[in-house]
């Protein structure tokens, strides 16, 4: 982890929704996400930060956490970073302890655990933005009396107190305070309990006095303070097992001595350290007796958003405009893009020579991406609200609402960030399943996350709909394009909610759940953060276009325009027999009873590299294909795209919409299922996702054309 | 009596957890210790999980873990 042997090293730690992340980004400058919900961030980053003086240092951002045992996956990464710092050779000069200023008692919590580690810790006493005159005290001895080097008052968003924290930063690296004794009063029971353990973890491990208690005291607390030494032999430092064995037996003989002491032993650290705690801050004159019948502004809001009633009322209305707001908001910008496009492609036709390297240019790269890029202002108003609802607060209150729901169908009141970030990107959805703490439910929501219409399948919906979906109002007010894209949405999302509770039947894994989830105050946005977020998927896309979809451009427009054939008959049996489609032929037997022809099944092949490639294929070969001067238009092209043998339409609404349920189903984007794998540690789970995915799609695809045919539609 | 049993918008005080309740080292951590006042505000939609105000912050919780709480009102 470490660059340079001398650099030295800093890890901020902290409560989620602290702002750690927001204090990573003032320090080094770079734009990780930062939003208002607890449990953002989910995996280590680190950055490059410098001193006031112009020293360099790294900087590592972690997940948050409430205590050094975790509960879940996110917590379990910092537990294993502390003991890693512990036992490893590389540990941080110095811990940032983030402290949400507004909540101190339990922020402080960690802030004492860390301390007793023996790497000097500086407190990041942050957001004090918010409680800027309820605070007159003596930081130093504050400082001093809970055992940290210093305490820095600061705040992340209105970038004040960072430079001092700098300094404290600097001024405490390499200052011992292994000396300290365990700041907290044990009496003699629990003291003569503790020790055996203390001593066999001390001498195994060569652990400080302090942190030896404090260990000894955790052991005895949380049984999984002794299963994570059980991991750590997997990462490269081995704890012998009969050592652990004896740990272990150590470890009961101690329970079972308290217990007949009638001392709680699974409460008993939290106990002892919020005693100490609340009498420092007693004497610091920090009022700790908490104003709990107070209700604030967050409050008074939430007798709306999360009312009995009206709260899923609201999310579901919320829901509904947000998708419809993607159809209609994004037309003007659209039709910009498209104008642009076609201009480029028209200067380029005048400029250069006619010849192959301008039939490339124009029919396979400018019409590729250009049929792409169109899709860029749907992406970014889809985005832009998928964020806004995070960085409000309010998915919080959604996963607060929905939990009884997610419950029932197998799923937990943390699934909903996650799935809910599926409509943006699978990838990101997947990682924050960590944060549900009961591995049951992470991996089934894992499972069917990828059935949440991700943005890489809009283009596709917007493309179809746009040419085959008419745009008439029903009752009046309700976009018919607007609405059968929200049914998309709708029936993606449907579908997983279903699987979610098969599965949840048939897979047997054991375990405990629980929904203990912090409920932060509303915050307004922060749009430097919001914007930044929404122009990085923008730019994701803009790049994936830029580089995958124009290399598949470029292959597709040899493939499509080769072997050249002289046919005096016209062009399109020349494309037809190109090498594009003779391969495009030998699928359409498979996909015809889908109502697909072979250009679509060029497509469906082409999307397997990325969804929305399927838009940029289908105006590759419709550029190759006509031939002409101009950057035609996809839509136009497909709706007056014929049937050779017959003279009929050869996309019509039912094709269409079965084209769309086919994409709603499809297990096609590979980066997926290799998150997947990671996340899970096997193949077994990703290959089971593909398979029942296009096992689904293909089925799906299947009913609705034949089924529409058997009707008469089409 | 218990958290579960406490009506909306009451205030009470925690006094222990029953038997082996797993959640309580992580309740105990997060500052929901025996002695401590907390109100419960609401409970969720399809009877879902409580929110409570305790300390300086909002929680929320299923009510079977609220079950396992005892209180003193
Ligand atoms: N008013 C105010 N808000 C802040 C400050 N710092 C952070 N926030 C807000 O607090 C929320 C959480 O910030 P993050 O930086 O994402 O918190 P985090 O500790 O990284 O959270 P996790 O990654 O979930 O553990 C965001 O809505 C921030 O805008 C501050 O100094 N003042
Ligand atoms: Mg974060």
């Amino acid at each position: 982890m470490r660059t340079a042997a001398k650099t030295p090293w800093v890890a901020l730690v902290g409560n989620p929704n602290s702002g750690k992340t927001a204090i990573f980004n003032v320090l080094t400058g770079l734009n990780q996400k930062v939003s208002n919900y607890p449990g953002v961030t989910v995996e280590k980053k680190i950055g490059k930060a410098r001193f006031t003086d112009g020293d360099q240092f790294d900087l590592l951002d972690l997940p948050g956490t409430y205590s050094l045992t975790p509960e879940s996956m996110d917590e379990r990464i910092v537990t294993e970073q502390v003991l890693n710092w512990i036992h490893g050779d590389n540990s941080p000069s110095v811990i940032v302890s983030v402290v949400d200023a507004t909540n101190l008692s339990r922020n402080f919590y960690l802030t004492t655990q860390l301390a007793d580690i023996g790497i000097p810790v500086v407190v990041a006493l942050n957001m004090m933005d918010l409680v800027i005159d309820k605070l007159e005290i003596n930081l130093e001895k504050f400082a001093k009396d809970l055992g940290v080097a210093a305490i820095v008052p600061m705040s992340a968003t209105e970038k004040w107190g960072q430079n001092k924290l700098l300094s404290a930063i600097q001024t405490s690296i390499g200052v011992k305070n292994h000396e300290n004794p365990f700041p907290i009063f044990l009496n003699d029971d629990i003291s003569s309990a503790l020790d055996p353990l203390q001593d066999i973890i001390k001498r195994e491990f060569g652990y400080g006095d302090r942190f030896s208690t404090a260990q000894a005291l955790r052991l005895i607390t949380r049984h999984s303070t002794l299963e994570i030494y059980n991991e750590l032999t997997t990462n490269g430092i081995s704890v012998d097992n009969s050592f652990l064995e004896s740990l272990e037996y150590k470890r009961q003989n101690a329970v079972d001595i308290l217990e007949d002491l009638g001392i709680k032993h699974r409460i008993m650290e939290a106990t002892l350290r919020y005693e100490w705690l609340d009498s420092v801050l007693r004497t610091t004159k920090i009022n700790i007796d908490p104003q709990i019948a107070e209700t604030n502004y967050s409050e008074k809001l939430d007798g709306l958003l999360t009312h009995k009633f009206a709260g899923p009322a609201i999310f579901v209305l919320l829901l509904y405009f947000i998708f419809q707001s993607i159809f209609t908001w994004a037309i003007i910008p659209m039709d910009w893009i498209d104008g642009g496009v076609s201009w480029i492609g028209s200067q380029i036709l005048n400029i250069m020579p006619a010849g192959m390297l301008r039939d490339l240019l124009v029919e396979g790269v400018i019409a590729g991406v250009g049929a792409i890029l169109i899709f860029l202002p749907q992406i970014l108003i889809l985005m832009f609200f998928m964020t806004l609802l995070e960085d409000t607060g309010y998915m919080a209150r959604v996963a607060f609402m929905m939990d009884r729901f997610m419950t029932i169908i197998g799923l937990h009141g943390r699934s909903v960030l996650p799935l809910m970030s599926g409509y943006a990107c699978a990838i990101p959805g997947i990682m924050s399943t960590r944060t549900i703490d009961s591995w049951k439910e992470r991996l089934i929501t894992i499972l069917i996350l990828p059935l949440m219409s991700c943005s890489a399948r809009l283009p596709v919906y917007a493309l179809m709909i746009g040419a085959f979906i008419p745009t008439a109002n029903v009752f009046g007010f309700i976009n018919l394009q607007g609405l059968t894209l929200v049914m998309m949405y709708f029936l993606g999302t449907a579908t997983a909610f279903l699987l979610a509770k098969v599965f949840s039947i048939f897979i047997k894994v054991e375990g405990k759940s629980s929904f203990v989830m912090e409920l932060p105050p509303y915050r307004t946005p922060l749009w430097r953060s919001v914007f930044s977020q929404v122009l990085n998927r923008g730019k994701l896309f803009v790049v994936n276009a830029g580089k995958i979809i124009m290399a598949i451009s470029i292959v597709l427009w040899f493939l499509a325009s080769f072997p050249k054939v002289d046919n005096p008959n016209g062009n399109e049996n020349s494309i037809h027999n190109s090498y594009a489609g003779k391969i495009g032929r030998t699928i359409e037997p498979v996909i015809e009873p889908l109502g697909f022809d072979w250009k679509l099944g060029i497509g469906l092949i082409t999307s397997f590299a990325a969804r929305e490639v399927l838009v940029s294929t289908m105006a590759t070969i419709y550029n190759v294909e006509s031939d002409g001067d101009d950057v035609i238009q996809l839509k136009d092209a497909m709706k007056s795209d014929r049937n050779p043998k017959t003279g009929e339409p050869l996309y019509t609404p039912l094709v269409a919409l079965s084209l769309i349920v086919f994409f709603v189903f499809a297990a096609q984007c590979m980066a997926t299922f290799a998150i997947v794998r990671n996340e899970t540690n096997t193949w077994k789970w990703p290959l089971f996702m593909i398979v029942y995915m296009n096992v689904l799609a293909y089925s799906a695809s299947f009913l609705v054309y034949q089924g529409g045919l058997l009707l008469g539609f089409g | 009596m218990t958290l579960y049993d406490l009506i909306d918008g009451e205030i009470a005080t925690v006094k222990s957890f029953t038997g082996n309740m797993e959640l309580q080292s992580r309740l105990v951590e997060m500052g929901i210790l025996p002695g401590i006042r907390i109100r419960r505000i609401k409970t969720a939609p399809m009877n879902g999980p409580i929110e409570l105000k305790v300390r300086d912050y909002h929680l929320s919780l299923r009510q079977v873990d609220a079950r396992n709480i005892l209180i003193d009102q």
